[in-house]
Formats: C-alpha cells, structure tokens, sequence
C-alpha cells in the first residue's frame, strides 16, 4: 500500500515511488515539487516567503523559496536522487485579497513565483509545468512514480499538470 | 533603540495581556453581532493561541475546510492587519439572519457578499474598538475585503505576514451561539513596532 505524506505550511519533506505527498489550501504560497524520473525520488516543499536574506529572522529553512529550495534539493539528493536529473513543478502564489493595503506585502505570490522560478534556474532544474497566480487557494498532490502533480482547487475541476 | 518585542521573545507576562485584549476584543465583537441580528448572541471564552505554522491547518479544522475570510488593513498609532473568518456555512446562517431570509443555491450573491463584509466590518471594527479604548490609541480600520476558499489558502495571507517577523501566528477563536453553534476566528497582525506600542500603552514595556 503506498501512503500520501502531507507536507505543513513552512515546511518540506521527501518522497519515494509508490507513495505520494501533498500539501492542502495554498494560498499566496509556493509549492515546488522535485523529481529524479529516473530512480522516482521526489519531495514537496511549501514555502512562505521569497527571500531569506532580507529578514533578519531566518533561521526556519523551510519557508523561505531559496533556502527551502536549497534544502529540498539536498534532502531528495541525500535519498538518492540524482541531483542532475532534478525537475520541477510548481503549484500556488496566489493573492487571494483583491487589495491588500501593506506595501511590501502586496504580490507576495507573484514574488514567491519569482523568487521559486529564480533559485531553480540558479540551480539549473528545469520547471516542466506551473500553475500560478490567480486568486484561488490550491491543494496539490504529487507523485514521483509518474511526476503527475494534481491540482484541486474549489468549484474548479482538478487538473493534472 | 527600543527593544523590538516578538511573539518568540516575548515573556509569558506579555502573552497574557495579548491573550486578555483579545479576549475583551471578541467580547465586544460579540455584544456587536447580537446588536446587529437582534438576537441574543452568547459566547463561550475566547482560546487564545500561539502556534506553529505547521499546526495551523490542525488548529483550524483542516486546511481543505470551507471559509469566508473578512481583511481588513489596521492604520493610527498602530499598524498591521486583522483578519475575521468562519465557516462557510456559518457565514451562510449569518448572512441569512441579517438579511431576514433563507439563501437560494451553494453560493453567495453579490448581495450576500456586501451583507457579509458588513458583518466581518462591524465585528472587527468592535474588536479595534475596544483595543484603541483599553490602550488609549487611535485605530483605524481600512474598507474590508473578503474572500471564500480552503482555509489553508485564506490564512497562507496573514500567516506570511507573522512569517515576515517570526516563525509562530497568534490566533484568537471565538465559539459564538445563536441558536446555532457558530465559530469564528481573530487574528490581529500587528507590525513588528506595533507589538511594544500595544504593551507600552498599557504601562508594560
């Protein structure tokens, strides 16, 4: 029997064919699925915000796109993975507010997206899908067995990307 | 420099008298409501939390669960953010009561969404006002927004702003009884600055 691993807000974890992982109701965060197609390792982060280096407080590695991306890849690698084989698939950042009055606040998913898309060109992993923005909440489910990432979101129909 | 107060540096003094506004404030939301259905609205005492970002979807019921989020923007001698949600369905029996009549369908009408943020304003609003009258501030609320989705995905917003300053959210939930059971929930996000201007205003820090 294969088992889903849920994965928190902040948070990250690793995953091995048959099983799957998931991580419900993303709202304006980003979730980056990592896959080796080729041993079907894989893992789930869900990050919070874009940049680590421009808080002061940043020691929880996991909610931050670049140390969380950083940290996923070590962690799938130290499983097993292939860390040249590494492809990616993205979910979230959405701005579920149609205003929201704090500043830097404002785009938050669009600059997780950024900030996700950015580190994982900086480490040269190719993203194979996306499905970003708007403004709707998403759970995903990903499976390293066949690097399907399902998207459910309400009153919309659950797609495959 | 002042010394920046955090909900992880905070003592256990400080956290209480976090927890006793909060209180005082979904009391005052209350009395609010009752006010505005015309009914009596009795409410049991108030859990006030500090949690982890990955308890908050166990806190709040599941993350996929069905919630109608009310935003608004907190500006005056403090600023930051607060937030009222409930359940959907919850929301739906509200809506209904203020509007003296049975809603048609699943989903809220135009109308039925105005209702709404009229509520969400009007509780938060009597939530601000008795922080501004215990802390002798000037608070002001912005124009409301509202949005109904998975729970999850509405808190992602207020949770990445405590996420900007630390690594826990500050939650306070609020059991409302009508003649059915209603939960609702109150975060206030102040700014980092915000947190020692509260505490200050009341002799503390």
């Amino acid at each position: 029997m294969s088992e889903i691993i849920k994965v928190g807000m902040a948070d990250l974890n690793v995953c091995v064919a048959p099983n799957g992982i998931t991580t419900l109701g993303l709202g304006s965060c980003v979730g980056i699925a990592l896959r080796d197609p080729v041993t079907k390792i894989g893992g789930l982060a869900h990050i919070m915000l874009p940049d680590s280096t421009s808080i002061r407080n940043n020691t929880n590695i996991p909610k931050f796109a670049d140390t969380g991306i950083e940290e996923l890849v070590k962690q799938v690698v130290a499983k097993g993975a292939s860390r040249s084989r590494l492809v990616a698939k993205i979910a979230g950042g959405a701005q579920m507010f149609a205003f929201q009055t704090k500043s830097d606040m404002v785009r938050v998913g669009e600059r997780n997206v950024e900030a996700s898309k950015k580190k994982l060109r900086e480490l040269k992993i190719p993203i194979l899908a996306e499905d970003t923005g708007k403004n709707y909440g998403r759970t995903v489910i990903f499976y390293p067995e066949t690097g399907d990432f399902i998207i459910r979101a309400v009153g919309r129909a659950e797609s495959v990307i | 420099m002042e010394k920046e107060i955090t909900l992880e540096t905070m003592s256990e003094e400080y956290f209480d008298v976090l927890k006793e506004l909060g209180n005082i404030g979904a009391g005052n939301a209350t009395t609010a409501l009752a006010q505005l259905l015309n009914c009596k609205v009795d409410m049991q005492v108030p859990q006030v939390r500090l949690l982890d970002f990955k308890e908050l979807g166990a806190a709040i019921g599941g993350e996929e669960r069905l919630v109608a989020g009310i935003y608004l923007g907190v500006e005056g001698d403090i600023t930051g953010h607060i937030m009222f949600f409930l359940e959907k369905g919850s929301a739906r029996h509200l809506v209904s009561k203020l509007m003296g009549m049975e809603l048609a369908g699943e989903e809220f009408s135009e109308m039925e969404i105005s209702a709404l943020k009229e509520i969400g304003n009007i509780i938060t609003g009597a939530y601000l006002n008795s922080l501004a009258t215990i802390t002798n501030m000037m608070i002001y609320p912005s124009v409301p927004d509202i949005c109904i989705d998975m729970a999850g995905a509405i808190l992602s917003v207020p949770a990445i702003e405590f996420g900007a300053i630390g690594d826990k959210i500050l939650m306070i939930q609020t059991r409302f009884l009508d003649d059915t059971d209603l939960e609702g929930y109150f975060i206030l996000v102040p700014d980092l600055e915000s947190y020692g201007k509260i505490l200050r205003s009341l002799g503390m820090a």
